[in-house]
């Protein structure tokens, strides 16, 4: 490649680029003490020891593969690194290793098996896939779903974004070694599980947002769990605070460490709280609002140096934000129909089935068949815990999509890694991944 | 169509604009992908969001479209450009220069479909092993299938 602009990162198959040391983290250096002293402390002039060349050679990179079976890569990331010493020069991420053609199979599945298959891809919010997804094809049917389907879609997907923040947190406590901190996401995560599993059934991967609304209305007595998820989780928050915002030796592991300014963050297509942390103020749910998220009161946090502790405090104070919207929609929550009143996509109530044959085979034909999109195209996105999160389907007129594509926001975040890694240490990797917080079925699909 | 849309479609006169679903889509000849996709950078649309492409097989003249879609931070809005690619050797051009975002999206594009980005610093697969043959999401790559396992089946092993 003729540009060096470019290729901020070494990939295979390409001209290295120059090493260029940089000064940061040296010591001051008196005029009297010349570029001998700088060049003894890279490591370049060594008097007694047996390294004769004055350049850095190739022999003195290590490449490295970390991964894909390492415990901090979050499932199957693998990376490799070019190592100076314990400096990471250049890094690339090689993914794939999860790749099971998510894209494929949903070309073989009716519109309404499709959730069941998007909410596989990113398992930890998977209810904003299936939300994207419906939303696309809803579009393609133009129709408009009730407004308690919309409110219960917005309480799901926040109530999502607070469960996979609070994985996202637990995983970076833990890898960094704060132990405590993984005990303490993992089990207040459940108290929103346990909410789930009282209303879709499942714990993850719930197929509960579907095309027409969602599959069935809240359970009876959610107003009280919520109220209790909104009575502990802000105690929850207050010590995560107490342990790690202001403890120094979090933010020694954290401040300064894997930095992603906003304009290296636009250009590599990241966004998400990685991208609001450099200070960029972007949210899907503000500037292209969804499923009426628009009505609810609530703020875009951003940071301002882009590195791993504003990403974790981006997370910690997005989980308040959420938590203001769920309180809002309790509130404000519209009675009426779970989802859309149209014979085309609801299928009849099970009353009906006893009573009627037609209703029977109307039933028996939407599980089946499935029912027909007409043909076109669009593009969904909604903001997911890791970002953008778009779907693309294009529909030729039948009942299974002619192509569904995902705009995975973990699988563009990826490419943020090598900018973030570059010319840090080895033991502040596992924390700058931790904090872009990718998930392997979501980057692979 | 907001002014952007309107220079652009000046500068651009081949360029056909549609409204798909309330988005505006511009079809652009494969041969000024990179030209309209700079133009459109200049205009505003800074962030790329997506790259994929659909193969339409035997259905059109030109068998597989190139989607992209961009955002405007700063306006807000979005825009979809789409081309095309023949069938024998698809090839367009890269948009790694100005979105170095586009890195692995065109990879993934050129793993799953064959279609060759020119100028991509690093066009390998990404999700498939290297060794892999055939495109998968094209439609003649088979879905594949597992014999069932039962006595009764003609195809049990």
């Amino acid at each position: 490649m003729s540009d060096p602009r470019i290729v901020d990162f070494w990939v295979a198959g390409t001209e290295e680029p120059e090493f260029q040391p940089t000064d940061e983290g040296m010591q001051e250096i008196g005029p009297e003490e010349s570029g001998r002293r700088l060049d003894e402390q890279y490591g370049r002039v060594v008097d007694d020891d047996y390294i004769f060349d004055d350049e850095v050679s190739d022999e003195e990179l290590m490449i490295l593969n970390m991964g894909p079976q390492h415990p901090s890569t979050h499932g199957v990331l693998r990376l490799q690194v070019e190592l100076e010493g314990e400096i990471i020069r250049r890094s690339k991420p090689i993914i794939g290793y999860l790749h099971t053609g998510m894209e494929k199979t949903g070309e073989q599945l009716s519109f309404l098996q499709g959730p069941t298959n998007v909410t596989r891809m990113d398992y930890l919010s998977p209810l904003h896939n299936e939300l994207a997804y419906s939303l696309a094809v809803e579009r393609l049917l133009d129709i408009e779903v009730p407004p308690r389907a919309q409110a219960i879609r917005v309480l799901m997907t926040e109530l999502n974004r607070i469960s996979s923040h609070l994985v996202a947190l637990a995983t970076n406590g833990m890898d960094i070694g704060a132990i405590s901190m993984m005990i303490y996401g993992f089990r207040d995560r459940e108290m929103i599980l346990e909410f789930f599993e009282k209303t879709t059934g499942l714990r993850m991967n719930h197929n509960y947002i579907r095309p027409g609304g969602v599959a069935v209305d809240l359970h009876p007595g959610w107003k009280d769990d919520i109220d209790r998820i909104l009575k502990e989780i802000p105690k929850k928050v207050e010590d995560y605070h107490n342990l790690l915002t202001n403890n120094p030796i979090w933010q020694a592991r954290t401040v300064g460490v894997g930095v992603i300014t906003a304009e290296e963050a636009v250009g590599y297509s990241i966004t998400g709280p990685p991208l609001r942390a450099a200070g960029v103020e972007w949210d899907i749910r503000k500037v292209f609002p969804y499923s009426g998220i628009e009505q609810y009161e609530f703020d875009v946090v951003t940071g301002d140096n882009g590195d791993v502790f504003d990403r974790y405090r981006v997370r910690i104070d997005e989980i308040v934000e959420s938590l203001k919207i769920v309180e809002q929609v309790t509130d404000s929550m519209p009675k009426g129909d779970y989802r859309v009143d149209d014979n085309k996509v609801t299928p009849p109530p099970r009353q009906r089935i006893d009573e009627s044959m037609e209703a029977l085979i109307h039933h028996f034909k939407i599980y089946t068949e499935g029912f027909r999109v007409p043909a076109g195209e669009t593009y969904v996105a909604v903001e997911s815990p890791r970002g953008e999160l778009g779907c693309y389907i294009v529909s030729d007129g039948g009942a299974r999509p002619y192509r569904m594509h995902v705009r995975a926001p973990s699988f563009y975040n990826l490419q943020g890694l090598p900018i973030a890694m570059a010319d840090s240490i080895v033991a502040d990797t596992v924390a700058t991944i931790a904090s872009m917080d990718p998930v392997m079925g979501d980057v692979d699909r | 169509m907001i002014p952007e849309f309107e220079a652009l479609a000046e500068r651009f006169p081949e360029v056909v604009w549609e409204d798909s679903h309330g988005q505006q889509v511009a079809r652009i000849p494969n041969e000024q992908w990179y030209e309209f996709a700079e133009a459109a950078k200049e205009a505003g649309f800074n962030l790329l969001s997506d790259v994929t492409a659909v193969d339409w097989y035997r259905s059109r003249r030109y068998r597989f479209d190139i989607v992209v879609n961009l955002t405007s931070m700063s306006i807000p809005a979005r825009l979809r450009m789409i081309t095309t690619a023949d069938r024998e050797d698809p090839k367009v051009a890269s948009l790694v220069p100005l979105w170095p975002g586009a890195n692995f999206p065109e990879r993934e594009v050129y793993d799953m479909f064959g279609i060759t980005f020119e100028g991509h610093p690093d066009l390998t697969r990404i999700l498939m092993p290297d060794d892999w043959e055939g495109h998968p999401l094209r439609k003649d790559f088979g879905v594949g299938s597992v014999p069932v396992q039962f006595k009764a089946s003609p195809k049990a092993v």
